[in-house]
């Protein structure tokens, strides 16, 4: 691998071709994740070089290379293609980190279909919701998982084919893809998909209607390796962990594709937080560069420091951030423990590769995002006249020049959602900051009433929609409340109907109810039962009033509500 | 303590466990580490032990770890039990 230039050098001279160069891209060539991250990497002599290395809570492990990464990607294209399924097809990917998500997510895009992976703790709604949005017909899942799936399949006809990748009890119309036990296929012609052909598509939340699926296209790649390359600084000898899901963004972007299209070997722990596990498996495994959440900093650092000693950490060289703003105390006690700066970055489902990240290199001001990538042309907007603003330190609207690879190409079933926010060619992201003297981007907060749960975006019209489910709910209004270890969390305030008395009993029977039909992060974590919620006089209910209660700011003009 | 044991355990398999879900869930089974409770759905059953208890469990005491499995969880509500 060539030397990574500096920031400023960047600045002067980068554009988007030089990256798609790198790959050996043309304009017009074919051109295929799944093909990238595996062939190519093993046309590159790195074939018997690790590309997974995966363990699980109960300590089992397994290790796949590039070329058994590249062939059990082309086996499991192969055995989709053998079912029926079809170049275009949506396929759902409703699968814990089993080995079987990464290499099937190659074997998706290699055959032409449209991977569309899911949080596989979502409940019951949160899924159907998505299937049915993306007319998904085909699924591969896994038994745990089967229960949630046969529930949403008996109300989505078109929901063809169900594959589960473990051993279980399966019912007509489920069939078994045992990704070991099948022939292996050695040598695959991927469809001929271009940069423009759809590639993956993402569910993400907005403040109005329910989730929206994020069409990426395949020339995302060309983003998502430059930046791996570049902020996460991958290096030839490096073994990466991604902490996230690939059942949101960062955790294809940079827990798949940025990785391994830069040939890079990947460790994943398929288990839940426990710190102690954590420091084991960064010691255990070697990692050099880690891609965390401030989140789960924030839960590292409530563990303290005596037990981050317990550990040889030595082997970290990078640590970054990603899912909301890392606030300066994470960064400084990233510096106690490790010796190292959390660098954090700026980016979201709709940007699909890094925008706005603390280059390496770069001084990291703790508390701040960075500054714009090379090659991303970013802004804040004045909120009325969407003119950047150019005094430093105002407060606008973070936007982001349309163009650059990896910018998704529309909302499944709703470009027009989608077109809205773009404003005089820039992308709005949603969120306010304002720019210092330097550069660099500070976040002051959502623009909308979308709220940021431990980094991952919670719609409140999701929440609300599936608390009127509830037999004692009324009315019901979801906003974020401030919280130290998520930076935000979903508190809901409800109105009960007639003959329904508020409790302790009832509050933990609807949190209950809404973890099962969304997932745990859309539960709120507090209930506040209230008389009557704060309305327009035309009977929109105001979120903003009681998300300013919440974070102790003034409510502003309140002179058009009903009941004021 | 075995009855206490006994009742978060059943509390567990009822809130958390899928029921075509064969998974066999002990007093030592991992709930967090193990990915059976998220840490976003711990919160729900410590309001679960907070309600049948009469108890308060801060959250600096609320860890994941302490979370992790029903031996640990039923060691916190003694603790705070006898408060």
């Amino acid at each position: 691998m060539t030397a990574r230039p500096t920031y400023e050098q960047l600045k002067k001279d980068f554009d988007w071709p030089r990256a798609a160069a790198e790959l050996g891209l043309e304009p017009g060539a074919p051109l295929n994740i799944g093909w990238f991250c595996s062939d190519r990497i093993c046309d590159l002599g790195k074939q018997d070089k690790d590309a997974l290395r995966w363990e699980d809570f109960r300590g089992e492990s397994r290790t796949y290379t590039f070329d058994d990464v590249r062939v059990l990607s082309n086996t499991f294209a192969t055995f989709l293609q053998d079912q029926g399924v079809t170049a275009g097809d949506r396929v759902c990917m409703f699968l814990d980190r089993v080995p079987e998500l990464y290499i099937g997510f190659l074997g998706v895009l290699k055959m032409g279909a449209i991977v569309q992976p899911l949080f596989s703790a979502f409940g019951d709604d949160s899924l159907w919701t998505r299937l049915d949005d993306a007319s998904t017909r085909a699924i591969v899942t896994q038994k745990k998982h089967l229960g949630k799936v046969r529930r949403a399949r008996e109300n989505l006809p078109g929901l063809e084919f169900v594959f589960v990748v473990d051993e279980a009890n399966l019912r007509e119309g489920e069939i078994r893809l045992d990704l070991a036990g099948l022939p292996r296929v050695e040598e695959y012609t991927c469809h001929p998909t271009t940069a423009e052909t759809p590639s993956v598509l993402h569910y993400t939340s907005g403040t109005t209607g329910q989730p929206k699926g994020a069409q990426h296209v395949h020339n995302s790649l060309v983003s998502q390796y430059i930046t791996a390359k570049w902020v996460l600084d991958l290096k030839e000898d490096d073994v990466y962990w991604c902490n996230a899901d690939p059942g949101w963004v960062t955790g294809t972007s940079y827990g798949i594709i940025g990785p391994w299209s830069n040939g890079v070997t990947q460790a994943i722990l398929d288990a839940g937080f426990n710190a102690e596990k954590w420091y084991a498996f960064i010691e255990r495994q070697g990692i050099t560069v880690w891609y965390s959440a401030p989140t789960a900093i924030r839960l590292l650092m409530k563990e303290g420091l005596d037990l981050v000693r317990r550990f040889d950490l030595s082997c970290l060289r990078h640590l970054a951030s990603v899912g909301e703003p890392l606030n300066a105390e994470a960064v400084l006690w990233g510096r106690e423990a490790f010796g190292l700066d959390f660098h954090d970055t700026y980016w979201q489902t709709e940007t699909g590769c890094m925008v706005i990240t603390n280059f390496p290199g770069m001084e990291v001001r703790p508390g701040s995002m960075g500054k714009p990538f090379p090659g991303i042309t970013a802004a804040v907007l004045d909120t009325r006249t969407f003119e950047p603003l150019t005094q430093p330190g105002q407060v606008g609207l973070i936007a982001i020049r349309e163009g650059w690879p990896s910018q998704i190409r529309g909302y499944w079933n709703n470009l027009e959602g989608y077109r809205k926010k773009i404003v005089n060619g820039w992308y709005i992201c949603g969120d306010r900051a304002s720019i210092d003297r330097d550069g660099y981007y500070w976040f002051c907060g959502r623009d909308d009433d979308v709220i940021n749960t431990g980094g991952h975006l919670v719609g409140p019209f999701e929440i609300e929609s599936a608390l009127l489910e509830h037999p004692a709910v009324a009315e019901s209004a979801a906003v974020a409340k401030p919280d130290p270890v998520n930076m935000e969390v979903v508190k809901a305030f409800v109105t009960l109907k007639a003959g329904f008395e508020p409790s302790k009993d009832l509050e933990l029977e609807i949190m209950n109810v809404i973890r099962k039909k969304l997932s745990g992060l859309a539960m709120p974590q507090e209930i506040e039962f209230i008389a009557a919620l704060p309305k327009t006089r035309s009977g929109k209910i105001v979120r903003r009033i009681l998300r300013a209660q919440e974070f102790g700011e003034p409510i502003g003009d309140v002179s058009s509500l009903m009941n004021d | 303590m075995d009855d206490l044991k006994q009742t978060i355990l059943e509390y567990v398999i009822d809130e958390y466990v899928e029921e075509d879900d064969d998974i066999e869930v002990g007093y030592d089974t991992e709930l967090i580490s193990g990915g059976l409770v998220d840490s976003f759905s711990m919160v729900s059953l410590k309001r679960f032990l907070e309600n049948k208890y009469d108890i308060q469990i801060p959250d600096a005491d609320a860890s994941p770890e302490a979370f992790d499995t029903v031996n640990s969880i039923a060691a916190l509500v003694v603790r705070f039990r006898g408060k």
